[in-house]
Protein backbone atom coordinates (compact mmCIF):
# COMPACT_ATOMS: atom_id res chain seq x y z
CA UNK A 1 0.00 0.00 0.00
CA UNK A 2 2.92 2.26 0.66
CA UNK A 3 4.71 1.53 -2.05
CA UNK A 4 1.75 2.54 -4.62
CA UNK A 5 1.43 5.50 -2.49
CA UNK A 6 4.79 6.59 -3.02
CA UNK A 7 4.74 5.49 -6.53
CA UNK A 8 1.85 7.61 -7.31
CA UNK A 9 3.35 10.70 -5.81
CA UNK A 10 6.60 10.06 -7.77
CA UNK A 11 4.65 9.93 -11.07
CA UNK A 12 2.60 12.87 -10.00
CA UNK A 13 5.77 14.85 -9.20
CA UNK A 14 7.25 13.87 -12.54
CA UNK A 15 3.94 14.58 -14.50
CA UNK A 16 3.87 18.29 -13.00
CA UNK A 17 7.04 19.59 -13.65
CA UNK A 18 7.34 18.04 -16.96
CA UNK A 19 3.98 20.53 -16.93
CA UNK A 20 5.66 23.69 -15.54
CA UNK A 21 8.49 22.97 -18.02
CA UNK A 22 6.07 22.97 -20.83
CA UNK A 23 4.00 26.33 -20.23
CA UNK A 24 5.50 28.84 -21.30
CA UNK A 25 3.40 32.11 -20.37
CA UNK A 26 4.38 33.24 -17.17
CA UNK A 27 0.87 33.51 -15.52
CA UNK A 28 -0.65 29.83 -16.11
CA UNK A 29 3.47 28.61 -15.31
CA UNK A 30 2.98 30.20 -11.91
CA UNK A 31 -0.46 28.29 -11.63
CA UNK A 32 0.76 25.11 -12.63
CA UNK A 33 4.31 25.64 -10.57
CA UNK A 34 1.33 25.58 -7.44
CA UNK A 35 0.28 22.48 -8.37
CA UNK A 36 3.84 21.01 -8.62
CA UNK A 37 4.68 22.50 -5.51
CA UNK A 38 1.19 20.67 -3.70
CA UNK A 39 2.21 17.17 -5.41
CA UNK A 40 5.97 17.81 -3.90
CA UNK A 41 4.35 18.35 -0.67
CA UNK A 42 2.63 15.31 -0.75
CA UNK A 43 5.53 13.28 -1.97
CA UNK A 44 7.35 14.33 1.41
CA UNK A 45 4.76 13.38 3.30
CA UNK A 46 4.29 10.03 2.00
CA UNK A 47 7.98 9.79 2.26
CA UNK A 48 7.36 10.63 6.08
CA UNK A 49 9.41 14.01 6.13
CA UNK A 50 6.19 16.23 7.75
CA UNK A 51 8.70 18.95 8.81
CA UNK A 52 9.77 18.93 4.93
CA UNK A 53 6.70 18.92 4.41
CA UNK A 54 5.21 22.05 5.72
CA UNK A 55 7.88 24.09 4.82
CA UNK A 56 7.20 23.13 0.75
CA UNK A 57 3.33 23.82 1.72
CA UNK A 58 4.46 27.47 2.21
CA UNK A 59 7.42 28.17 0.04
CA UNK A 60 6.41 25.85 -3.12
CA UNK A 61 2.62 26.53 -3.21
CA UNK A 62 2.58 29.84 -1.66
CA UNK A 63 5.28 31.96 -1.20
CA UNK A 64 6.73 31.76 -4.96
CA UNK A 65 3.45 31.42 -7.10
CA UNK A 66 2.32 35.21 -4.90
CA UNK A 67 5.54 36.13 -5.74
CA UNK A 68 4.97 35.55 -9.48
CA UNK A 69 1.71 36.60 -10.15
CA UNK A 70 2.55 39.91 -7.99
CA UNK A 71 5.43 40.84 -10.04
CA UNK A 72 3.24 40.30 -13.30
CA UNK A 73 0.22 42.19 -12.18
CA UNK A 74 2.97 45.38 -11.92
CA UNK A 75 4.40 44.48 -15.43
CA UNK A 76 1.55 44.66 -17.44
CA UNK A 77 0.24 47.59 -14.86
CA UNK A 78 3.18 49.22 -16.65
CA UNK A 79 2.38 48.40 -19.96
CA UNK B 1 26.67 27.23 -35.87
CA UNK B 2 23.84 24.50 -37.44
CA UNK B 3 21.31 22.70 -36.25
CA UNK B 4 22.48 19.75 -36.82
CA UNK B 5 25.94 20.51 -34.98
CA UNK B 6 24.59 22.04 -32.47
CA UNK B 7 22.16 19.04 -31.42
CA UNK B 8 25.48 16.77 -31.70
CA UNK B 9 26.58 18.83 -29.08
CA UNK B 10 24.16 18.51 -26.72
CA UNK B 11 23.45 14.50 -27.44
CA UNK B 12 26.72 13.15 -26.63
CA UNK B 13 27.66 15.02 -23.45
CA UNK B 14 24.02 14.28 -22.41
CA UNK B 15 24.83 10.95 -23.42
CA UNK B 16 27.88 10.46 -21.50
CA UNK B 17 25.84 12.59 -18.38
CA UNK B 18 23.15 9.93 -18.32
CA UNK B 19 25.80 7.03 -18.59
CA UNK B 20 27.55 8.24 -15.34
CA UNK B 21 24.31 8.77 -13.56
CA UNK B 22 22.85 5.58 -14.66
CA UNK B 23 26.52 4.03 -13.07
CA UNK B 24 26.35 6.22 -9.88
CA UNK B 25 22.29 5.12 -9.17
CA UNK B 26 23.51 1.58 -9.24
CA UNK B 27 26.05 1.93 -6.22
CA UNK B 28 23.18 3.99 -4.39
CA UNK B 29 21.82 2.64 -1.13
CA UNK B 30 18.37 0.99 -2.27
CA UNK B 31 15.45 2.50 -1.54
CA UNK B 32 14.24 3.28 2.33
CA UNK B 33 17.14 2.00 3.37
CA UNK B 34 19.64 4.70 5.39
CA UNK B 35 23.37 3.65 5.75
CA UNK B 36 24.56 6.95 7.74
CA UNK B 37 25.14 6.66 11.09
CA UNK B 38 24.26 10.20 12.28
CA UNK B 39 20.52 10.23 12.21
CA UNK B 40 20.47 6.49 14.47
CA UNK B 41 22.50 7.96 16.95
CA UNK B 42 20.30 11.25 16.77
CA UNK B 43 16.90 9.81 17.19
CA UNK B 44 18.68 7.66 19.84
CA UNK B 45 19.73 10.58 21.94
CA UNK B 46 17.40 13.49 21.34
CA UNK B 47 14.54 12.37 23.67
CA UNK B 48 16.77 11.43 26.91
CA UNK B 49 19.49 14.73 26.01
CA UNK B 50 17.69 17.25 25.19
CA UNK B 51 13.95 16.38 25.95
CA UNK B 52 12.56 17.23 22.50
CA UNK B 53 10.71 14.62 20.82
CA UNK B 54 11.03 16.25 17.09
CA UNK B 55 14.54 15.60 16.38
CA UNK B 56 14.79 17.71 13.14
CA UNK B 57 13.89 20.59 15.45
CA UNK B 58 16.52 19.80 17.94
CA UNK B 59 19.41 18.84 14.92
CA UNK B 60 18.29 22.58 13.45
CA UNK B 61 17.97 24.57 16.05
CA UNK B 62 20.51 22.92 19.25
CA UNK B 63 22.54 20.25 17.59
CA UNK B 64 23.16 22.37 14.32
CA UNK B 65 22.02 25.89 15.55
CA UNK B 66 24.90 27.58 14.31
CA UNK B 67 24.07 26.52 10.64
CA UNK B 68 20.43 27.62 11.15
CA UNK B 69 21.50 31.25 11.87
CA UNK B 70 23.44 31.33 8.84
CA UNK B 71 20.39 30.36 6.66
CA UNK B 72 17.92 32.78 8.74
CA UNK B 73 20.38 35.82 8.19
CA UNK B 74 20.03 34.58 4.12
CA UNK B 75 16.32 35.31 4.56
CA UNK B 76 17.39 38.53 6.72
CA UNK B 77 19.54 39.67 3.93
CA UNK B 78 17.39 38.66 1.11
CA UNK B 79 14.31 40.53 2.90
CA UNK B 80 16.25 43.68 2.98
CA UNK B 81 17.63 43.15 -0.28
CA UNK B 82 14.11 43.35 -1.80
CA UNK B 83 13.00 46.24 0.39
CA UNK B 84 16.22 48.62 -0.63
CA UNK B 85 15.50 47.68 -4.04
CA UNK B 86 11.35 48.72 -4.52
CA UNK B 87 11.97 51.41 -2.08
CA UNK B 88 14.43 53.33 -4.63
CA UNK B 89 11.48 52.46 -7.43
CA UNK B 90 8.78 53.98 -5.09
CA UNK B 91 10.67 57.43 -4.74
CA UNK B 92 10.98 57.62 -8.52
CA UNK B 93 7.12 57.39 -9.16
CA UNK B 94 6.47 59.90 -6.01
CA UNK B 95 8.85 62.12 -8.38
CA UNK B 96 6.91 61.80 -11.59
CA UNK B 97 5.06 59.66 -13.99
CA UNK B 98 0.97 60.69 -13.25
CA UNK B 99 0.46 57.32 -15.27
CA UNK B 100 0.00 55.07 -12.27
CA UNK B 101 -2.79 57.26 -10.77
CA UNK B 102 -4.81 56.76 -13.55
CA UNK B 103 -8.86 56.11 -12.46
CA UNK B 104 -9.54 54.40 -15.65
CA UNK B 105 -7.72 51.20 -14.07
CA UNK B 106 -10.23 50.81 -10.43
CA UNK B 107 -8.95 48.01 -8.40
CA UNK B 108 -11.26 44.41 -9.30
CA UNK B 109 -14.28 44.01 -7.06
CA UNK B 110 -13.54 41.34 -4.59
CA UNK B 111 -16.58 38.55 -5.37
CA UNK B 112 -18.46 38.07 -1.76
CA UNK B 113 -17.96 34.96 -1.10
CA UNK B 114 -13.62 35.37 -1.58
CA UNK B 115 -14.66 38.22 0.87
CA UNK B 116 -16.31 35.85 3.64
CA UNK B 117 -13.77 32.68 3.00
CA UNK B 118 -11.10 35.16 3.75
CA UNK B 119 -12.24 36.99 6.58
CA UNK B 120 -13.49 33.57 7.97
CA UNK B 121 -10.14 31.83 7.53
CA UNK B 122 -8.05 34.43 9.82
CA UNK B 123 -8.27 33.32 12.93
CA UNK B 124 -8.11 30.34 12.57
CA UNK B 125 -4.66 30.35 10.59
CA UNK B 126 -3.51 32.48 13.30
CA UNK B 127 -3.92 30.24 16.19
CA UNK B 128 -2.60 27.07 13.42
CA UNK B 129 0.59 29.61 13.33
CA UNK B 130 1.30 30.32 16.92
CA UNK B 131 0.51 26.38 17.36
CA UNK B 132 2.79 25.24 14.86
CA UNK B 133 5.35 27.84 16.35
CA UNK B 134 4.85 26.93 19.92
CA UNK B 135 5.29 23.28 19.11
CA UNK B 136 7.71 23.07 17.30
CA UNK B 137 10.03 20.95 19.18
CA UNK B 138 7.09 18.54 20.16
CA UNK B 139 5.71 18.23 16.53
CA UNK B 140 6.69 18.48 12.87
CA UNK B 141 6.45 22.06 12.38
CA UNK B 142 8.75 25.31 13.75
CA UNK B 143 9.59 28.85 13.65
CA UNK B 144 9.80 28.57 9.79
CA UNK B 145 6.86 26.96 8.98
CA UNK B 146 4.54 28.51 11.65
CA UNK B 147 6.17 32.41 10.90
CA UNK B 148 5.09 31.21 7.26
CA UNK B 149 1.51 30.48 8.35
CA UNK B 150 1.01 33.52 10.53
CA UNK B 151 2.16 36.05 7.37
CA UNK B 152 -0.64 34.63 5.52
CA UNK B 153 -2.88 35.56 7.95
CA UNK B 154 -2.79 39.34 6.96
CA UNK B 155 -2.34 38.21 3.25
CA UNK B 156 -5.91 36.64 4.01
CA UNK B 157 -7.06 39.95 4.56
CA UNK B 158 -5.78 41.62 1.65
CA UNK B 159 -7.37 38.73 -1.04
CA UNK B 160 -10.35 39.50 0.49
CA UNK B 161 -10.49 42.60 -1.02
CA UNK B 162 -9.25 44.80 2.40
CA UNK B 163 -5.73 46.54 1.00
CA UNK B 164 -6.00 49.29 3.84
CA UNK B 165 -6.87 46.85 6.67
CA UNK B 166 -4.11 45.10 5.26
CA UNK B 167 -1.95 47.52 5.74
CA UNK B 168 -3.49 48.66 9.07
CA UNK B 169 -3.01 45.35 10.62
CA UNK B 170 0.64 44.82 9.97
CA UNK B 171 2.20 48.40 9.87
CA UNK B 172 5.22 48.40 8.64
CA UNK B 173 6.82 49.61 11.36
CA UNK B 174 6.32 46.66 13.72
CA UNK B 175 7.20 44.62 10.63
CA UNK B 176 10.37 46.24 10.53
CA UNK B 177 10.78 45.72 14.04
CA UNK B 178 9.33 42.23 14.11
CA UNK B 179 12.18 40.44 11.45
CA UNK B 180 15.06 42.68 13.15
CA UNK B 181 14.06 41.39 16.62
CA UNK B 182 13.79 37.79 15.44
CA UNK B 183 16.94 37.82 13.92
CA UNK B 184 18.72 39.16 16.40
CA UNK B 185 16.99 36.89 19.52
CA UNK B 186 18.03 34.08 18.17
CA UNK B 187 22.44 35.36 17.78
CA UNK B 188 21.14 36.86 21.56
CA UNK B 189 20.39 33.94 22.68
CA UNK B 190 23.75 32.35 21.79
CA UNK B 191 25.23 35.26 23.89
CA UNK B 192 23.15 34.34 27.01
CA UNK B 193 24.89 30.63 26.63
CA UNK B 194 27.99 32.16 26.61
CA UNK B 195 27.23 34.70 29.22
CA UNK B 196 26.49 31.07 31.20
CA UNK B 197 29.64 29.91 31.01
CA UNK B 198 28.91 27.28 28.03
CA UNK B 199 29.73 27.36 24.50
CA UNK B 200 27.92 29.94 21.34
CA UNK B 201 24.18 28.62 21.39
CA UNK B 202 24.78 25.75 23.63
CA UNK B 203 21.18 24.87 25.25
CA UNK B 204 21.52 25.89 28.79
CA UNK B 205 18.15 26.53 29.82
CA UNK B 206 16.33 24.08 31.88
CA UNK B 207 15.17 20.67 29.63
CA UNK B 208 12.09 20.53 31.83
CA UNK B 209 9.95 17.14 31.45
CA UNK B 210 9.86 15.58 27.44
CA UNK B 211 6.76 16.23 25.52
CA UNK B 212 5.64 19.20 27.36
CA UNK B 213 5.73 22.94 25.74
CA UNK B 214 7.99 24.22 27.98
CA UNK B 215 10.66 21.42 27.85
CA UNK B 216 13.91 21.21 25.61
CA UNK B 217 15.80 24.19 26.81
CA UNK B 218 16.87 26.93 24.16
CA UNK B 219 14.42 24.74 21.01
CA UNK B 220 11.49 27.09 21.75
CA UNK B 221 12.53 29.74 22.90
CA UNK B 222 14.56 29.88 19.18
CA UNK B 223 11.64 28.91 17.50
CA UNK B 224 9.60 31.88 18.77
CA UNK B 225 12.47 34.22 17.48
CA UNK B 226 12.68 32.52 14.19
CA UNK B 227 8.81 32.60 13.75
CA UNK B 228 8.90 36.30 14.45
CA UNK B 229 11.72 37.02 11.94
CA UNK B 230 10.11 34.85 9.33
CA UNK B 231 6.38 36.41 9.83
CA UNK B 232 7.86 40.10 9.97
CA UNK B 233 9.96 39.23 6.66
CA UNK B 234 7.84 37.57 4.61
CA UNK B 235 5.26 40.33 5.43
CA UNK B 236 7.89 42.97 4.43
CA UNK B 237 8.71 41.72 1.23
CA UNK B 238 4.76 41.02 0.68
CA UNK B 239 3.83 44.94 1.98
CA UNK B 240 6.36 46.04 -0.48
CA UNK B 241 5.22 44.46 -3.74
CA UNK B 242 1.91 44.91 -3.06
CA UNK B 243 2.85 48.75 -2.56
CA UNK B 244 4.20 48.54 -5.39
CA UNK B 245 1.66 46.71 -6.99
CA UNK B 246 -1.53 48.47 -6.04
CA UNK B 247 -1.44 51.09 -3.84
CA UNK B 248 -0.97 53.44 -7.29
CA UNK B 249 -4.49 52.01 -8.22
CA UNK B 250 -6.23 53.46 -4.97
Amino acid sequence: MTGVLQGLTMVSVAVFATAVVLNRDPLPQAMVFAFFGMSLVLLFLVLQAPDVSLSAIVVGAMAYPLMTVLTLAKIRQRR
Amino acid sequence: MSTRTRLLLFVLPALGVAALLVWSFTGLPSFGHYPGPYGNVVNAQVVPVRHATNAVASVNFDFRGVDTIGEEFILFAAVMGTSALLRVQRRERQEGSSDDRDESHPAAETAGAVQVICMALVAPIVLLGIYIVVHGHLTPGGGFQGGVILATAPLMVYLGGRYIVFRQVSPKGLLDFGEGAGAGGFVAIGFIAMLAGAAFLENVFPLGKASEVFSAGTIPVINLSVGLEVAGGLLLVMWEFLEQALVVRG
